[in-house]
């Protein structure tokens, strides 16, 4: 008799079904439907409160759903959190390193927690920091690291038992541009490297940037979802603003010729500028993301 | 059984960073104590046939062995809500079996750290006590029982002021109450069978009998390990409590 191995291709990493969320009276989570696919970059943009942190949370086995379903990598979050723990990678919005243990002993703790042997744990160690550049820094204590290295050893951190998912909370938020570009570079080469990425944000540029999907969230809802492109085309390329006294108005059109035709009609200052996300955003939900 | 080891082994990192800090935490108190009472007072005051001394350091061990093994919480708290480190463990695959136990024995093992301490201290006071398998055993079911009751507060409180609290109406007065610096047996029986109600009480007990080569009570180990398996369930099924 053969032998058939049946090799079940993943298309779906990330399911989730009408997922709710409260915490007493606020409901911080309102029937969140959302698919991701194994090796997509997909990014959750909205403003404080919107629901984004809840959201990881909940994938990633830290907070409890109230409804819904979530499955990652074939597993179910309620019923297994175990299997789910193992597929993921987690890089928090706040620093959450041991401050007071060297870089090398936070990411040996983490090692063993995910079962991993010694030998692989040095191994991994050595690369990872490698990887992140900060392989003259494993001895360092954590707290006499910037803000920004702290973060680069979160993500060697997270990635050191080799996730399918990496989640990353507003991965750059309180950086400044220089350190934030080698961030997204860093992330751009984890995607690359075959991980899924999600992540939110509430950086119009960061969205803009590296996501290959991009789902708009506020109020613990999704407005819309698609990729950066398909989003900006339904407003147009280009926007005009104009400034009417204390107010901005903004016309959007798809040729820099219909834009220019319109400003010359007029006889106030214009702003010429392509249409981005935040445009977007603000024709969606009413407000700005920031 | 991997992240009992990680859990554990963390711990005993930030110890080994702090130890300094930590033994000078460990020896102020119990120092303070053998000087005022036992040297000081220590003419002054006999119980029985033996001088005060004699008396006060099994109390001080089990003191000790209580408030460090108690201590465990705190670092659990600052851990929580200050480092937010607590989410490293809570999205490891990991049992909650595992992180109390690495916590629990974390506590037992400053305990113990604490008694030799205070060991060592009281040699200069000329006083050799009888530290038998009874006596370390003692101190061993002693620390299990505060280690786990710090451990499932440390998983319900809310804040650390709510666990400063905690500290101050539970393992304060049972420090002062528990027999560690006054025989129970002079107080009205009414008073013993209030006082008897403290795991310390037994403790003290235990600890002391073994210490001075008396006959130890079976049934304060027998109680003590009891009330230390009531609280470790109770830390185990406080761990999901902590995750909102
Ligand atoms: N632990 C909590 N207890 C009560 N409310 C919470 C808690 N965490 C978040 N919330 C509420 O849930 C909503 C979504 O918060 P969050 O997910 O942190 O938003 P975001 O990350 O998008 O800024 C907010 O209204 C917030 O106040
Ligand atoms: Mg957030």
């Amino acid at each position: 008799m053969r032998e058939y191995t049946i090799t079940q291709i993943q298309t779906i990493m990330i399911s989730i079904e009408d997922l709710h969320k409260s915490y007493g009276k606020t409901q911080a989570l309102n029937g969140i439907h959302l698919q991701v696919e194994p090796g997509e970059l997909f990014a959750f943009l909205g403003p404080n409160g919107a629901g984004k942190t809840t959201t990881i949370r909940i994938l990633t086995g830290l907070t409890r759903l109230t409804g819904g379903k979530v499955n990652i990598g074939g597993s179910d979050i309620t019923t297994d959190p175990i299997a789910v723990k193992r597929l993921c990678g987690i890089v928090p919005q706040h620093i959450n390193l041991d401050s007071e243990l060297s870089v090398y002993e936070n990411l040996d703790i983490h090692g063993r927690l995910f079962a991993l042997s010694s030998d692989v744990r040095k191994q991994k160690i050595r690369e990872l920091l490698e990887y992140i550049e900060l392989a003259d820094r494993e001895k360092d204590l954590v707290k006499k690291l910037s803000g920004g290295l702290k973060r680069r050893v979160m993500i060697a951190r997270a990635l050191l038992h080799e996730p399918k998912v990496l989640f990353l909370d507003e991965p750059t938020v309180g950086l400044d541009a220089a350190i934030r570009r080698r961030i997204w570079a860093l992330i751009k080469r984890v995607q690359r490297d075959g991980t899924t990425v999600f992540l939110t944000t509430h950086y119009i540029e960061e969205a803009e940037f590296l996501a290959d999907r991009v789902a708009f969230i506020d109020l613990g809802a999704i407005k819309a979802i698609d990729t950066p492109g398909k989003l900006m085309e339904q407003l147009g390329v280009w926007a005009l603003d104009q400034i009417n006294g204390d107010d901005m108005e903004t016309r959007y059109f798809t040729t820099r010729k219909e834009a220019a035709a319109y400003s010359a009609s007029k006889d106030t200052g214009f702003t010429l500028r392509r249409v981005n996300l935040e445009d977007v955003f603000l024709s969606i939900t009413g407000k700005k993301v920031l | 059984m991997h992240g009992f080891i990680a859990v554990y082994l963390r711990e005993l990192l930030i110890l080994k960073y702090r130890l300094k800090r930590q033994l000078a935490g460990m020896a102020v108190s119990p120092l303070l104590y053998l000087v005022t009472f036992g040297y000081a007072m220590g003419d002054v005051i006999q119980i029985g046939e033996q001088s005060y001394l004699h008396f006060l350091i099994p109390g001080l061990v089990a003191m000790s062995s209580m408030t460090q093994a108690f201590s465990i919480a705190t670092d659990i708290n600052v851990a929580r809500f200050y480092w937010n480190i607590f989410e490293e463990f809570q999205a490891a695959p990991i049992t909650n079996l595992s992180y109390v136990a690495g916590e629990v024995l974390a506590g037992m093992t400053r305990a113990l750290m604490a008694i030799v301490v205070i060991l060592l201290l009281s040699l200069p006071f000329g006083v050799v006590l009888h530290y038998g398998p009874w006596f370390w055993l003692g101190i061993v079911c002693n620390s299990f029982v505060f280690s786990s009751l710090a451990v499932a507060l440390a998983m319900l409180v809310k804040s650390h002021a709510d666990q400063s609290l905690l500290t101050n109406f539970i393992i304060t007065p049972m420090a002062f109450l528990g027999g560690t610096f006054f025989p129970v047996e002079k107080l009205p029986v009414w008073a013993q069978m209030l006082l008897s109600l403290l795991p310390l009480t037994h403790a003290s007990r235990a600890i002391r009998a073994s210490a001075l080569g008396e006959s130890v009570l079976w049934w304060d180990y027998v109680l003590l390990l009891s009330i230390g398996a009531l609280c470790f369930w109770f830390a185990l099924s406080s761990v999901n409590k902590a995750r909102d």
